[in-house]
């Protein structure tokens, strides 16, 4: 009873670890500028899917997992300076459009460059359950947790404890403001999309010996990103890891629980919800300005 | 006294709509300038164009002997320009020590906190406050906040939009008797202001925008003997 309980927990708690990464890229895009990236799942697919085909070439793993999140990154800041930036002066109702576009593109040239199938990246470290509490318990799944934690509290002290997160929170905060000090809101956006590259790459590689990758998997990664960056408050970095860990978990007790048919639904439910009862978020922006 | 800035013939435009036809104005190095004007005369324009957030569709902003017309305003902010803007626009969520040490943003470590030393000591209230969020201060102390940000870039001069907006007439003299006080600090000063009488008072040399255009200068004691400026301006 515990044990099932726990078994289901383990899962959702993988899985959230990895939406809330995808979240957290979803937020720092949306706080630096404005506009929802619907490119994210796209950064995790690439994560996945180079990691495993740098891997099948013959490169180690870590090396092959480290190259991927730096082909994200470049992806990334080539998706702001090819598409975004020549854009910045149109609506952000155009520049989410021009997002959703550069995600099809993305979508279209893994395709022809990896194919269509299915892949599975080798675990980090081997395949052998961890019994905890009668419920087993993946090495992989210690690797999306640890990295996640980690990856969440670094970023936790580049946006509160050095002057250059501060100043990219500074304009999301105050565009005019920040301006006005010398910070360039282009550089911003620019350094945001790189880090969203890399935060979704090591999302997809991460996870990708857990639940295979192929080159439409941003489709759903980045949707759940988007529902669990929505459910948390959007811009908001800790309402993401919320978000992300929630939705993880209504997922795998959804699946455990009532039937696994219905897991996929699990977030669509929720963002109606959300979007019905909390249009902020659990944790949504509160504002301390005052007027 | 060499010129600081030297706008020269500047014209702006939103769209269609001209905002600023062929001005030209002087700050010379040291001085305190002011500009005042009508609302939509253009004064908030022309800060703008000159602190490089808006561009100028014609004429020269000339800046320390050098043309900036074509400068970012980050460029514009190294070079020693610095812009408090109306409505103050501070960082609210973030902290007052974290707004001013960003508005050292292109000064080094040594920089921003001896700049932080001149702001405690200029506006104690908010080093008392340093750690709490910018957005919960009051009206002037947001605006001592914003004085405080532009500081922190050691800037040659200053633009002030409207500092006294919005605050009690005993508040509007403290912000306005801090902006002399940077004058003889040797920080050159061009504000803006609605608060004609006071900015007048205040002023080494003051020019009067009205529609976009230049229409009449002089020494601040001889524009407010102006009979027209009276008229117009100091509702008498």
């Amino acid at each position: 009873m515990l044990s099932e309980f726990l078994q289901f927990l383990f899962a959702g708690v993988t899985s959230g670890s990895i939406y809330a990464l995808a979240a957290l890229g979803f937020a720092i895009i949306f706080n630096a500028s404005g506009v929802i990236n619907f490119a994210q799942g796209e950064f995790i697919m690439l994560g996945g899917m180079v990691s495993v085909a740098l891997a099948a070439a013959g490169l180690p793993l870590p090396f092959a997992v480290v190259a991927s999140v730096l082909v994200s990154v470049v992806v990334g800041i080539g998706v702001e300076k090819g598409a975004i930036e020549p854009a910045r002066r149109a609506e952000t109702v155009t520049l989410i459009i021009i997002t959703i576009g550069a995600s099809i593109l993305i979508q279209g040239l893994a395709q022809v460059i990896f194919g269509k199938g299915q892949h599975a990246l080798q675990p980090f470290s081997g395949d052998t359950p961890i019994l905890v509490g009668g419920a087993s318990l993946l090495p992989q799944s210690l690797w999306v947790l640890g990295v996640s934690a980690i990856v969440v509290a670094a970023l936790w002290g580049f946006f509160n404890r050095t002057l250059a997160g501060k100043a990219m929170l500074a304009v999301s905060y105050n565009r005019l403001g920040a301006q006005l000090v010398g910070i360039e809101p282009r550089r911003v956006w620019l350094v945001a999309f790189g880090l969203s590259g890399g935060l979704g790459a090591v999302a997809g590689a991460l996870s990708a010996p857990i639940t295979m990758t192929s080159y439409d998997a941003g489709l759903m990664l980045g949707l759940k990103g988007f529902v669990a960056a929505t459910l948390g408050g959007l811009g908001n970095g800790l309402g993401a890891v919320v978000g992300g860990l929630l939705l993880g978990v209504a997922e795998a007790m959804t699946a455990g629980y009532v039937s696994s048919a219905y897991k996929d639904a699990v977030p669509f439910v929720l963002i109606l919800l959300v979007l019905v009862f909390l249009p902020r978020g659990l944790l949504g922006a509160r504002s301390a300005d005052r007027v | 006294m060499a010129d600081l800035l030297h706008v020269d013939g500047l014209d702006a435009a939103y769209g269609r709509i001209r905002a600023l036809e062929g001005v030209s104005l002087r700050v010379p190095d040291g001085a305190l300038v002011a500009l005042i004007g009508a609302n939509g005369a253009g004064k908030t324009t022309l800060l703008r164009t000159v602190s490089g957030v808006q561009p100028a569709a014609g004429g020269r902003v000339r800046f320390a002997g050098n043309d900036i017309t074509r400068w970012s305003s980050q460029q514009r902010v190294k070079a020693g320009l610095a812009q408090v803007p109306e409505g103050r626009q501070v960082f609210g969520p973030l902290s007052i020590e974290d707004n001013l040490r960003l508005g050292g943003w292109l000064r080094t470590e040594a920089e921003r906190t001896a700049g932080l030393e001149r702001v405690w000591a200029l506006f104690p209230v908010l080093a008392e406050k340093r750690a709490l969020p910018a957005g919960t201060l009051s009206g002037g102390q947001q605006q001592m906040l914003a004085i405080g940000r532009a500081l922190l870039s050691k800037p040659r001069l200053l633009l002030l939009d409207e500092p006294s907006m919005g605050l009690s007439p005993k508040l509007a003299a403290e912000v306005l008797a801090t902006v002399r006080a940077l004058r003889d600090d040797g920080i050159s000063v061009l504000l803006v202001e609605q608060n004609a009488a006071a900015a007048l008072a205040l002023a080494d040399h003051a020019y009067v925008l009205e529609a976009g255009r230049i229409v009449l200068e002089g020494p601040g004691a001889q524009l407010r003997a102006d009979p027209q400026v009276q008229a117009a301006y100091l509702g008498l």
